[in-house]
């Protein structure tokens, strides 16, 4: 019953990702080229009122809905994993004009040949993984 | 229901995102889409080629079916929630496209020189769509997030790290829009 909350969620996600136009490539490519401020307002808005609730959610005694407290873990100190590894997903992101979240609504919305691009970005996180220790972090 | 078959507008869009971040925190859970990439790397047996995907995937079956419903989401967008599918963006966006060869720009939601049914034949796209996709998933897992992760949850949480990734994301975006397009679609 509780993975039924999970897979709403992601239907509510997937639909603001589609009704949004962030899933659509033309978007990212417009982003890119500071030709609108839509995806700027989105992620911009989305940063303002995370902040807002992470601030709230930080505070001591702050349970989840299960009554469990809540953890928001720090990201790990370092420069060059967030540096290169960013550069490299950006590259692919203005490419493809998708990232991990709007590759599943694309395929549902019934754009097939972004399973090119999902079959892509399994390779590279395997890819990662069995190189993980000899690259820079 | 009019509102709701239009585009919606940043303004709303935003919010409903931290929205969905919210509702995963107050679950107990994060807001990271390309997590999942990972556990089906592992569901497919990468954990016998690196200890790197070596971990209870079951920990994360949560977040497969956030990205089930994701899907599921779309379908209902594209399928239900959308009168006109055509994404209106900046004429200087839309001349420059054209330019490029993008002729679908201002008349679809994907450009159709990518993501028509005909690029099953077309092995010169599909290798960039798997080129694009393995920057995608290679990229996230080094920077250890993608946008939802770093440029929602980790600039929200206010962490340095990711603000690193995200000017990186950019970075890398702006050299393939304005340095690398011109030169692969001549």
């Amino acid at each position: 019953m509780k993975g039924f909350i999970y897979l709403v969620v992601g239907i509510f996600f997937g639909t603001v990702l589609f009704k949004s136009e962030a899933a659509s490539w033309f978007r990212i490519y417009e982003m890119f080229r500071f030709d609108a401020f839509h995806m700027y307002g989105i992620i911009g808005s989305a940063w303002f009122l995370g902040m807002l609730f992470t601030l709230w959610a930080k505070k001591e005694g702050r349970k989840s809905f299960f009554g469990d407290a809540i953890t928001i873990v720090d990201k790990e100190r370092s420069f060059w994993r967030y540096a290169l590894g960013g550069v490299f997903f950006g590259l692919g992101w203005a490419l493809v004009g998708a990232c991990p979240g709007p590759m599943y609504t694309l395929l549902g919305a019934g754009f097939l040949p972004i399973l090119f691009v999902i079959a892509g970005a399994l390779l590279g996180t395997f890819v990662y993984g069995v190189l993980r220790k000899k690259l820079p972090h | 229901m009019e509102f709701i078959m239009q585009p919606w507008p940043w303004y709303v869009s935003g919010p409903l995102i931290a929205l969905t971040m919210a509702i995963l925190v107050l679950l107990g859970k994060r807001f990271g889409m390309s997590s999942n990439l990972r556990t089906i790397c592992t569901l497919a047996g990468a954990d016998k080629a690196s200890d790197f995907f070596r971990f209870d995937w079951k920990s994360q079956q949560w977040n497969l079916l956030v990205a089930l419903g994701v899907g599921i989401g779309g379908f209902i967008a594209a399928n239900y929630l959308t009168a006109n599918e055509a994404v209106l963006i900046h004429a200087n966006s839309l001349e420059e496209l054209r330019t490029l060869g993008f002729h679908s720009a201002g008349t679809s939601y994907m450009p159709s020189e990518f993501f028509a049914k005909e690029v099953f034949n077309d092995p010169y796209t599909i290798a960039i769509l798997v080129i694009g996709g393995f920057l995608v998933g290679f990229g996230a897992r080094y920077a250890g997030g993608c946008t939802s992760g770093h440029a929602i949850s980790g600039l929200s949480n206010l962490q340095l790290p990711s603000l690193i990734a995200v000017l990186g994301f950019f970075a890398g975006g702006l050299v393939m829009v304005h340095v690398l397009f011109p030169l692969i679609f001549r």
